[in-house]
């Protein structure tokens, strides 16, 4: 422990960069707001001061896919909506994450009908699924926790020489 | 002489060659007749000035599937100046088209486009006739009753993963 402790003394802390950079990505996930429907309403009391998403460092809600990590997908999402999620989705630099929130997104829920996408993980890798109809704003903050907590175990080379996102670029 | 007989009465005036089939359920009346004399008739109604039916609210359709003319359209019309809603009903019979109403009322553009989206109905010399909600190269029509619930699989592509 001996330059670790000499640093430590002048003021220093030492770490790994892998570390620095998934801590950095954690606590400031800037989310992308698919609202499409109802879902969309309860992501909105997320962001008031009663829930406040501010105290995770998400408070940036970015009405542009080039400035976000993280995809909210919140509301029903219809066979001709899934293009344009998925372009969007394609939009946004990588890393990237997507939360799909509420019953339509993750199953197509109470729409059983041929114009609803039974799940938007048929056309979109999804991270994380939040339940409810809608789900309250407590089980979204929670949503965004777990997804920190997954962010933080995140390394700088994991995004690297990755084929998936080399393809995408092309 | 009562709003209802006044309008029987100018009907069967104007368009005496018409057969009109008047019916009345819980105060509404609804009009059925001939899908050739449409146009006309849509004209006159609104054009009349006791009449006045300047509002089309709706236009819609039933698939009756069994019966032999399968397709009706239905117009929803209201009268502002006589606060009376008059439902006209036309069946189609065997070609599944009908002429179009929007050069009479323009909010009955998108109404037509709807129905045409919804059960293939043709509207002949409508300005527009694109589908409405489901997307263009979709080949089916949802609304008829022989379209299954959850449509057919792999009749509207996806992105893919």
């Amino acid at each position: 422990m001996g330059l670790e402790a000499k640093l430590m003394n002048d003021g220093f802390l030492t770490t790994t960069i892998d570390a620095v950079i998934a801590w950095a990505r954690k606590n400031s996930v800037w989310p992308m707001p698919m609202g499409i429907s109802c879902c969309a309403i309860e992501m909105m009391a997320v962001g008031d001061p009663k829930y406040d998403i501010a105290r995770f460092g998400s408070e940036v809600m970015r009405f542009t896919p080039r400035q976000s990590d993280l995809m909210i997908v919140a509301g029903t999402v219809t066979f001709k909506m899934a293009k344009v999620v998925r372009k969007i989705y394609d939009q946004m630099p990588e890393p990237k994450w997507v939360i799909a929130m509420g019953a339509c997104t993750s199953t197509g829920g109470m729409y059983r009908s041929y114009s609803v996408v039974q799940g938007i993980d048929q056309f979109l890798p999804v991270d994380l699924y939040v339940a409810g109809c809608p789900p309250r704003p407590d089980n979204l903050l929670n949503a965004l926790i777990q997804i920190q907590d997954k962010i933080g175990k995140t390394r700088a080379r994991d995004f690297q020489n990755n084929p998936k996102i080399e393809k995408a670029a092309d | 002489m009562d709003f209802k007989d006044k309008l029987k009465e100018k009907l069967h005036q104007k368009f005496p060659s018409v057969e009109f089939v008047f019916e009345e359920f819980r105060g509404e009346l609804t009009i059925k007749f001939d899908k050739n004399a449409i146009v006309e008739v849509a004209e006159f109604l609104k054009t009349d000035e006791e009449l006045s039916f300047k509002l089309c609210e709706d236009v819609t359709g039933i698939d009756w599937q069994k019966k032999r003319d399968r397709f009706t359209v239905i117009y929803q019309l209201f009268s502002l100046t006589n606060k009376f809603r008059l439902r006209m009903k036309c069946d189609l019979g065997d070609e599944w088209s009908i002429d179009t109403v929007s050069s009479v009322w323009r909010s009955s553009n998108w109404a037509e486009r709807e129905t045409y989206d919804m059960y293939g109905i043709i509207f002949n010399n409508h300005p527009d006739l694109r589908r409405m909600y489901m997307p263009e190269e979709f080949e089916y029509y949802p609304l008829r009753k022989d379209f299954p619930l959850m449509g057919v699989p792999g009749s509207i592509p996806l992105p893919k993963k």
